[in-house]
């Protein structure tokens, strides 16, 4: 037997990185165990990198088509991919050594290798097995995938993932995307701001298959504008990989289409992280989706095995597992935190226009059989947007009819990402449309919006 | 229950209880603007914009910590916060926690078998509710009761009637009258309790408790003081039967200064009936029933009423109470005495 810990933390993602912090401030000797690069794929190679890339391809949209109309004309324009990849690689770099940094500061252990449970509150990562004084926290996220069961699998050059997407040294001519969630949408954006033909192919019948109808919609006709093709409701039956490309067969509307591109990028689901690191040795059963079957604290059904994170289910947000994480340490510490509000954790896509959102989505509400109302101001009527040249989208509130409630909220906007907060915030308070309305927002901002679409709620919009 | 087969007693049925409400128009105290919260959605254009919301405060001025959304929620379902615990952060009242009080409370017994009917509160339902737990709860009530001698009253009555000119005169008209004689005679009992001071009144408008379809109404004899007993018969029929065809007013029915309660009607004895603020009393009237009675050492049959009056103890004190039932006694046994 080795060193004795309170809590040991299989991942170093932003689910297990945060539990370690929280549980160290809290006096508990903590250890964190990571086989690869502190920060997870959040860090790595998920959303640090993208939002890199992503800033690049709005740069290069900016430079390519705002710019002159804003006073600046540059000369040619030229697009170097791998300089934007180098960029990001940095970012993710500074910040894995930031995770690092933070884990010194507490004083966590950080035992780098792939661990795996066993009986009794224990974790073996190369053959030594260091018990835990109080709980094992699970947290090994998730990873890419393909589809194999049509051809389509991962083959790192043709088929390929986020994880070599975001190491590209140029650019494809031609990619087609499978899977338009938020992954898929935002690679859509880079590649189109890069110069390449890009295909979105969908199973369900709108881009952004969670999100509310009109913020979809509004993606849509950007991305159309910007001659992003987009297939939904499609089904992906057959790839083939040849020389020259891969060929895919999709059936739309009953009828089979090829599409044919350079690569293809396979962004439809995460696999989860669960085998081989002892679930069954230690009692740790799994839930009918596959997921760690957790109770409302996030235990386990092994006696001080929690899970957090991607592995206890949806939704698979890095910020999600960090609460998670944070929540788990004041528990195991002998806190009673407040517990996570699920149904108020913000969504977002951070393509151009952003696409952000908390709550019911208008589609839901119907479902539901709630009796709301929407109150909507778009960007075009907002003075920050127009200044900007970022006029593309709306704030859309829809309102509980009887309590003024704020049942869902939904932006797409150039800042989307930071707008929404704001009615996170509304939300976990149970603000009502009104406190939103007697909060006064600065002019000009884009904020403004927000306070015009709970105005709009209400029926009294100001500004158009 | 003595009554003539043909007289008309529907009207006058006395209520359980305290009654309705006079809504006390007070034309001598504006009320303070600033009290009220500012209507939320659309705000009066000229009015001076309300400080704040009025925060729901506990019994010692304490603020309670409650989201606007569980504040909005427990407002209508009529929920008191302050009786919440909250379980947000801090022990903020949130909206489950007004959810949950509320699926506890009243649901809690199961219903009896052989099916029910849920009917929803009318307004008058919801009033004499509100009213009356604000009365049970914080007015100190007392209760005097006293049996009186009808006999006189009885014959009285019979003899009235049949000379067959004006009204026929009930026996709740002249206790209404025989009141509103005693009140002249005992004002400490013709008062409202105003929380900072008692307003006794000179002038006697007397709240008749009616019965109507779906709960009671207590329309007002006003200056019942100064009116004959023919007149008192003529108006309080006038306005039962109006409070039934719900074409009361609310200066009808509001502005009582003394309730009076007649159940009679429906065999009962006695009875206590709740005070309605700010009176400070009100006279419940059980049913006139043959009795033996030992009078001189002679057990004879008389017909025979009991009174209970109900008192507010911050207004009205045992023997204030005593003796204006007194009055009312001596002019029942001797309905001459009106005429003194």
């Amino acid at each position: 037997m080795s060193k004795t810990f309170d809590i040991i933390i299989l991942g170093g993602g932003p689910a297990g990185y945060v539990c370690a912090i929280r549980a160290a401030q809290l006096g508990l000797t903590t250890a964190l165990v990571e086989r690869s690069k502190l920060g997870g794929v959040c860090v790595n190679v998920g959303c640090i990198p993208s939002k890199a890339l992503l800033h690049s391809a709005y740069v290069a949209n900016l430079v390519q088509h705002d710019a002159k109309k804003l006073g600046v004309t540059v000369g040619d324009v030229s697009l170097d991919f791998a300089a934007a990849v180098k960029h990001s690689r940095q970012v993710s770099e500074q910040n894995s050594k930031g995770v690092g940094f933070l884990m010194k500061k507490h004083g966590v252990t950080v035992i780098e290798g792939t661990g795996t449970i066993g009986k009794g509150r224990t974790v073996t990562v190369d053959g030594t097995t260091y018990p835990a004084e109080k709980a094992v926290v699970l947290a090994t996220g998730t990873r890419v995938k393909g589809l194999p069961q049509v051809g389509l699998e991962l083959d790192g050059t043709k088929v390929i993932s986020t994880d070599e997407a975001l190491f590209l040294q140029e650019i494809p001519s031609s990619v087609a995307i499978v899977g338009a969630g938020a992954v898929g949408c935002e690679f859509a954006d880079i590649f189109n701001a890069f110069g390449a033909k890009v295909t979105l192919i969908e199973m369900l019948p709108q881009i952004l298959p969670i999100e509310d109808a009109e913020a979809a919609e509004a993606l849509r006709k950007v991305y159309k504008k910007r001659k992003i093709d987009m297939l939904v409701s499609a089904k992906v039956s057959k790839g083939e990989v040849g020389d020259d490309g891969v060929t895919i067969s999709v059936e739309v509307d009953g009828k089979t289409k090829e599409v044919k591109a350079d690569m293809v990028l396979m962004a439809a689901g995460r696999a989860l992280n669960l085998e081989d690191i002892g679930l069954e040795e230690a009692g740790v059963e799994l839930d009918e989706r596959g997921f760690v079957k957790v109770d409302e604290q996030l235990r386990t059904t092994a006696e001080g095995v929690y899970a957090i994170g991607d592995i206890a289910g949806p939704p698979m947000l890095a910020h999600k597992g960090s609460r998670e994480g944070a929540l788990v340490a004041e528990m195991v510490a002998g806190r009673t935190p407040h517990p996570i509000t699920y149904d108020n954790i913000p969504s977002v896509t951070y393509c151009h226009p952003e696409v952000a959102s908390i709550g019911l989505t208008e589609e839901q509400c119907k479902a539901q059989e709630l009796d709301y109302v929407v109150g909507r101001f778009p960007f075009s009527a907002n003075g920050r947007a127009r200044a900007a040249m970022e006029t593309d989208g709306f704030v859309k509130i829809i309102r509980g009819k009887r309590y003024g409630e704020i049942l869902g909220a939904h932006v797409v906007a150039s800042h989307a990402s930071e707008l929404i907060h704001e009615l996170a915030v509304a939300r976990e308070n149970e603000y009502t449309v009104e406190e939103i309305d007697l909060a006064i927002h600065a002019h000009p901002t884009l904020s403004e919006a927000v306070a015009e679409a709970a105005l709009d709620s209400l029926g009294r919009a100001l500004h158009i | 229950m003595i009554a003539d087969p043909d007289e008309d007693i529907s009207g006058v049925v006395g209520g359980a209880a305290g009654a309705t409400a006079p809504e006390a128009a007070e034309p001598e105290e504006p009320v303070e603007a600033a009290a009220k919260p500012e209507e939320r959605t659309a705000p009066a254009a000229p009015a001076a914009p309300s400080p704040a919301e009025p925060r729901p405060t506990g019994e010692a001025g304490r603020r309670i910590k409650a989201s606007p959304l569980a504040r909005r929620l427990a407002e209508e379902r009529g929920l008191d916060l302050a009786a919440l615990s909250g379980t947000g952060p801090g022990g903020r009242i949130i909206k489950r926690d007004v959810e949950s009080a509320e699926v506890a409370a009243p649901t809690a017994a199961p219903a009896p078998e052989g099916g029910y009917q849920d009917v929803e509160l009318t307004q008058i339902r919801k009033t004499i509710a509100k009213r009356l737990v604000q009365s049970i709860g914080p007015v100190p009530h007392f209760f005097l009761t006293s049996e009186v001698d009808m006999e006189r009253a009885w014959e009285a009555r019979a003899r009235l009637n049949a000379l067959e000119q004006g009204p026929r005169i009930s026996f709740n008209d002249i206790i209404l009258k025989v009141v509103a004689q005693a009140l002249v005679e005992h004002p400490s009992c013709n008062a409202w309790w105003m929380e900072d001071r008692i307003r006794y009144f000179r002038d006697v408008h007397l709240a008749v408790a009616v019965a109507v379809d779906d709960g009671l109404i207590t329309p007002v004899i006003r200056h019942a003081d100064r009116k004959s007993l023919r007149e008192i018969a003529t108006e309080s029929r006038e306005l039962a039967e109006r409070a039934r065809e719900r074409k009361l007013t609310p200066e009808e029915y509001t502005g009582g200064t003394f309730s009076v309660s007649n159940l009679g009607m429906f065999d009962i004895d006695q009875f206590t009936a709740v005070i309605n603020p700010p009176e400070a009393g009100i006279l419940a009237v059980g049913s006139i029933t043959e009795k033996p009675v030992v009078t001189d050492g002679d057990l004879e049959v008389r017909r025979r009423m009991r009174l209970t009056m109900s008192c507010d103890h911050r207004v009205i004190d045992g023997a204030t109470g005593a003796r204006f039932l007194q009055s009312v006694t001596l002019m029942l046994e001797n309905p001459l005495a009106l005429v003194w």
